[in-house]
């Protein structure tokens, strides 16, 4: 079991450090929210799932299991919310991007 | 066990100054934000790490609020960006 839970953390940590690289190196707010909300969602359900396999039938599994969901969904919605706002408040695309299509939606 | 497990938590909470660092820099206002949202994902990951260490269940309850202060305060924080009132 201690085996199993350290394979799951490890590949979490792994989605985290791509996350993370993706937040200082990418050049434009849309391309980092976009890098960092995908693998740091990802890489923490799989941390929550090693929680699962290291306890086994206890309470902190019941736990880790109500938090999976909340997390999986909160996330996505608040990063979809948060990008929608960024576009209204008026930040340009980056130099390399080539196509809009949300600038005919919004009109 | 252990020695892995700690590296691994030193790991997590390096990330998490990394997205201090995008705070603390940020060019625009959406920036922060963005580091913001990320760091409070980040924690619970923090948050479940030590709960393995200390095998103490209570830790996991700390990252479920976490979450869900995060996901309420950054919904306000889009509603302010987009310029409309929050009863609108």
């Amino acid at each position: 079991m201690n085996t199993i839970s350290l394979i799951f953390i490890s590949i979490g940590i792994l989605f985290n450090l791509l996350g993370c690289i993706g937040i200082i190196r990418l050049p434009d707010t849309y391309n980092r929210l976009q890098a960092a909300t995908k693998c740091v969602t990802l890489g923490c359900c799989s941390i929550l799932v090693g929680v699962c396999f290291h306890f086994g039938f206890s309470d902190a599994t019941v736990k880790a299991l109500v938090a999976i969901p909340i997390l999986f969904f909160g996330s996505t919605t608040s990063a979809h919310a948060l990008i929608r706002g960024t576009y209204l408040f008026g930040i340009k695309l980056g130099k390399k991007s080539v196509k809009d299509d949300y600038k005919e939606a919004v009109k | 066990m252990s020695d892995y497990l700690s590296i691994l938590l030193y790991m997590q909470i390096g990330m998490a100054s990394v997205c201090m660092y995008r705070i603390i820099k940020g060019p625009t206002i959406p920036d922060r934000m963005v580091g913001i949202d990320i760091f409070g994902i980040l924690v619970v990951g923090i948050c479940a790490i030590i709960s393995i260490q200390t095998e103490k269940s209570f830790i996991l309850d700390i990252g479920i609020a976490w979450i869900i202060l995060s996901f309420i305060g950054t919904l306000t924080l889009a509603k302010y960006l987009t310029g409309k009132k929050l009863n609108e």
